[in-house]
Parts: C-alpha cells; structure tokens; sequence
C-alpha cells in the first residue's frame, strides 16, 4: 500500500464524520433560513429573505448578548490580570504549577453545575438573607443581569487567566529590572513593558472568552431567570417550543455572522495593537 | 498582591464548596446547616430517573470518547504526512468545529438529522424485507453519540498533533532506516510516543460528553442524560438531592482531569 493510499485510509473516517456530522447539518441551517415556515412545524424549501426581515422581533435577545458579552469579557480581563500577573511574575516558582492547574480545574468541570452554585448563593436564602441579617433589606440578585454577569465571570475567568499567564510567563523579566535599572518608576516600567507585550495573552483570552460567551445558553437560563436571555435562549425558544425551524435558522446564522464579523475587526483592531509593540520590543 | 490572588481563589472555589457542603446536610432547607449525613446521596443513587440518566451519560461519554480518540488519532497522524489542499481543508474543517458555538452545533446536527431521516425512513420502509415494522431512524443515542464525536474527534486531533509536532523526527526516520514497515514504525514508536496524549485526549473527551448540556439537549431525542435531568431539576426547584448528584459530578470530572493531566507531563518528559 502506498504512502498516499495510507494517508487517505487514516482520514477517511474524520473527513465522513465531519462532512456528515458538521458540514451537512450547517448547510441545512443555511438552506432552511431562506426557508418559509410549513404548517406542520417544519420548513417549505424556498428562497425568501422574510426571515432575515423578521430579526427585529429578537432584537432584544441581540441586544443583551451584545451587550453583556462585551462587559462580561471585559470585567474578566480586569479580574484576571492581576491574578496572571502575580502567577506569572510574583508567585514562587515552586507553587506556580500548582496555583495554575487549581486556576483551570474549574473550567473543565460542569458549567451546570457551577452556575447552579450561582442560584443557590444567590438566591433569596443565600446572600439576600445574609444582607438582610445585618439590616440591608430587600436586595434581589438573582434573575438580574448582574446575576448573570457574576455567572459569567465566575465561569470563564479561568480561559482569561490562562493565555495571559502565558504571555506574560514567557516575558523576559531582564527587561523589567533593565527598566527599573534606568530609573522607570513600577507604574511605568508595567505600561510601558509588561502591558505591551501582554497584549497577545490578552487579545487571546478576550477573543475565546466572547466567542463562547456569544453562544452562551447556560447561564442566562439559570440566573437570569427569562428576564435576562441571550440570542442562545431565543434559539431553545425557537427551536424546542414554538419549532420555528426557518425563523430560528436565521437567527442562528446571524449570530455566527455577527461573531465572525466582531471577531474579524477585533483581530484588526489587535494586528494594529501589535505593530505599535513591534517599536516598544524594539525600545 | 497576593491578598487579592487569595481572593480571587476564594471567588473560584468558595460555590464548589458551598454545593460539596450542603450535599452533607441533614437538614432540608438550603439555609441552614443541620449535621452531617449522606441521605441525599443515598436518595440520588436510589432514584431510578438518577440512575437512568447516569447510565445513558457514561455509556455516551464512553462511546463517543473512544470514537473520538481513535478516528482523532488516526486523522492526526495522517495529517502529520501530508501537506497541500487536503490539509488545508481538515484544519478548516476542525477550526470551524471549534469555533461554531456549541448551540449552533446542537441545533444544526438537530435539524440536519430530522431532515435526512424524514427523506429515508420512507425508502426504508419501502425496502424492508417481511412483514416486521421496518426500523425507523430517530433522534436518540445514536445522534448524541454521533455529535459528540464530531466535536471531540476535533479535539483530540488538536491534542494528539500538538504531540507528534513535539516528536523528534529523527525516530521514525531512524526507524525505517533500519528497515522498520511503516506499520511497524508507527506500532513501536510512534504510538507508544503519543499514546499519553491520546489516552489524555480520551478523558478530556469523556469529560466534556459526560459534562455537555447544550448539544445534547437538542439532539438527545426522548433520552435523558444526567445534565439534562439536573438542568429540569433545577428549573423544578432547588433540592438537597441536586447538590449531592452535582458533587458527585464534579468529583468525575476531578479525577478524569488529574489523569490527563500526569498523562500529559509523563507524555512530554518520555519524548525528551
């Protein structure tokens, strides 16, 4: 058997995998969101923007996770950074593996779980009652959109910390004493070297952080109670209960739109960043 | 510094604790502690919905990893061979499996399956020897499994090449060199080389089938898988008995993830 023959054997399985599994079921979202709604719940084959026209009628559902993704990664970042840093540059280097791996275990054990840890703390027996035990009085938390941010926080600040940590672990910490050498005072020596060229770890940790936080369904079911939902509730909605198959596929393409396209500037935006570094690394 | 590194520690674990601690309690109510028992554990394990569930998630998680790590490994090690368009095309293929929200798979692999089903369960019937009612393709394990795989196979070809690009070429070469068959090659070197990784791509692979609610939500059909039955629990009401399943969730997770991860460094540590 011949090297080539080998090689397409060994692939064979994945590629049918992917192509039936992945590419086929994208295809149908796509084909079916030109679609007209059936009577019977499913979708007539046609080519109509009708759907498209109808996005108004989530806006809501846009708008928050708009707006609260964007917030969500960005109290994120500012939470963990410092914790990065100080993992990175201040930490002993004997407990450093170790304070890392507890940093990520929570991300890879159920988000399910850890959100409904949420509910429990911040539920009317939990928090409110311990604030209205020291005389602070009817305080609601959850189903609010600060329930869901603290949701959000609590369950992606693990894929912040990471990338930074790393960018800032491969820093050359001559350059941090070379600028203290010089007479930089901290403040400046941290944004005038540190901060640069973290910005790598940073533009990584945000881009995963929004992207997963686009499609984010979990978190805003369980604490934002139906008062606070994002696109990816529009789409249980749509999908599960009212079976608007066309409707709800051009809901869902929009939003892989939308997060291409955020993402798209976003890296622009970074690529722009990294070239002014180039002259700080150079400095 | 450290004060708010501790902090944010506490912040991170604090509600792991609070549901590991109230999965102990004796008493009913979330708000007070009343000593120490393990009836709520004894509840969950004797309620056969629980056991039901729990059943249906490992058997998911177990088939879908193994699936993953072996049709992953083998697409890594090709993909390692190769260059040009069919390369080009799997790292597009895999970086749109990543990147596609997990809902969007879900819903996807959903109306997808439904649809190609509804064309063949007619030509099914129609070609189905005898007088038995002809087997009729649904939404069910089989789907979750399916679509979990795709995302997973994903994954550990991830983990697996990330491996075989830290491999020291010089092995294989001097391998068939020495008049090696490739299938001899790959079986006393290059396997044992990346095995770590794929045996840590496989309880990467579990954990997350065993921890995934939202593409099983929409593509499990009438099954119930333990994320499921927690999810419509909690929207129920939250109960004692929900703490003690999400604890006992949490430690799976625990102990597939430490073994990765010694798997991982005892993987890099051989290769050098």
């Amino acid at each position: 058997m011949t090297q080539r023959a080998r090689n397409w054997l060994l692939l064979a399985p994945a590629g049918t995998w992917f192509l039936v599994m992945l590419l086929l079921p994208l295809t149908v979202v796509l084909v079916f969101s030109f679609g007209e709604r059936a009577p019977a719940g499913g979708v007539v084959p046609a080519f109509t923007l009708e759907q498209y026209a109808n996005l108004p009628a989530r806006w809501t559902a846009f708008k928050n996770t708009m707006t609260l993704a964007p917030i969500g990664t960005l109290a994120s970042l500012l939470i963990a950074y410092p914790l990065a840093y100080f993992l990175a540059v201040k930490a002993d280097p004997k407990w450093k593996t170790i304070l890392l791996v507890l940093v990520i275990v929570p991300f890879w054990t159920s988000i399910l779980i850890r959100s409904y840890a949420w509910i429990f703390i911040l539920g009317g027996r939990g928090l409110p009652a311990l604030l209205d035990w020291v005389g602070i009085e009817g305080v609601r938390l959850i189903n609010t959109p600060f329930a869901v941010l603290v949701g959000i926080i609590y369950g992606y600040l693990p894929l912040m910390v990471f990338p930074i940590f790393v960018s800032l672990d491969r820093l050359d910490k001559r350059l941090l004493e070379a600028s203290s050498d010089l007479g930089a005072k901290p403040w400046a020596t941290f944004l005038q070297i540190t901060l640069p060229l973290s910005i790598p770890g940073i533009a990584t940790g945000c881009m995963l952080v929004f992207i997963l936080l686009m499609g984010e369904f979990l978190i805003p079911a369980l604490l934002g109670g139906g008062k606070v939902f994002f696109v990816g509730n529009a789409l249980v909605d749509l999908f599960l209960q009212s079976r608007n198959w066309a409707y709800g596929s051009a809901v869902a393409v929009t939003l892989v739109l939308v997060m291409l396209i955020t993402v798209t500037i976003y890296m622009r935006l970074i690529n722009r960043l990294g070239a002014s570094r180039e002259d700080v690394s150079i400095m | 510094m450290r004060l708010y590194a501790s902090c944010v520690y506490i912040f991170l674990y604090f509600p792991i604790g609070i549901i590991v601690l109230f999965s102990f309690n004796a008493g009913r109510h979330a708000s007070q502690l009343q000593g120490f028992s393990t009836q709520w554990y004894g509840k969950a394990l004797s309620n056969p919905f629980v056991m039901d569930a729990l059943q249906t998630s490992l058997l998911v998680a177990f088939t879908s990893a193994l699936l993953a790590s072996l049709f992953g490994t083998m697409a890594a090690v090709a993909l390692q061979g190769i260059k040009g368009p069919v390369r080009t095309v799997f790292d597009m293929l895999i970086y749109v499996a990543v990147m596609i929200p997990g809902i969007v798979i879900g819903i996807a692999t959903l109306i997808g399956l439904v649809t190609v089903f509804d064309q063949l369960n007619p030509v099914l019937a129609s070609i189905w020897p005898g007088d038995g009612t002809p087997p009729k393709l649904n939404m069910g394990l089989g789907s979750l499994v399916a679509a979990h795989t795709m995302f997973l196979m994903a994954l550990v070809i991830i983990i697996v090449r990330a491996r075989l690009s830290g491999m020291d070429r010089a092995l294989t070469e001097a391998s068939s060199d020495l008049y090696a068959t490739p299938f001899g090659t790959f079986r006393q070197v290059t396997l044992p080389l990346i095995f770590p990784a794929v045996l840590a791509g496989f309880l990467l692979s579990f954990t997350f089938s065993f921890d995934d609610f939202i593409i099983a939500f929409f593509v499990a059909g009438s099954e119930t898988t333990l994320p499921i039955y927690v999810f419509s629990s909690i929207r129920r009401g939250v109960t004692p008995e929900i703490n003690a399943i999400g604890t006992m969730v949490l430690a799976v997770s625990l102990v597939m993830l430490v073994a990765a991860q010694i798997l991982l460094r005892r993987g890099e540590k051989k290769s050098k």
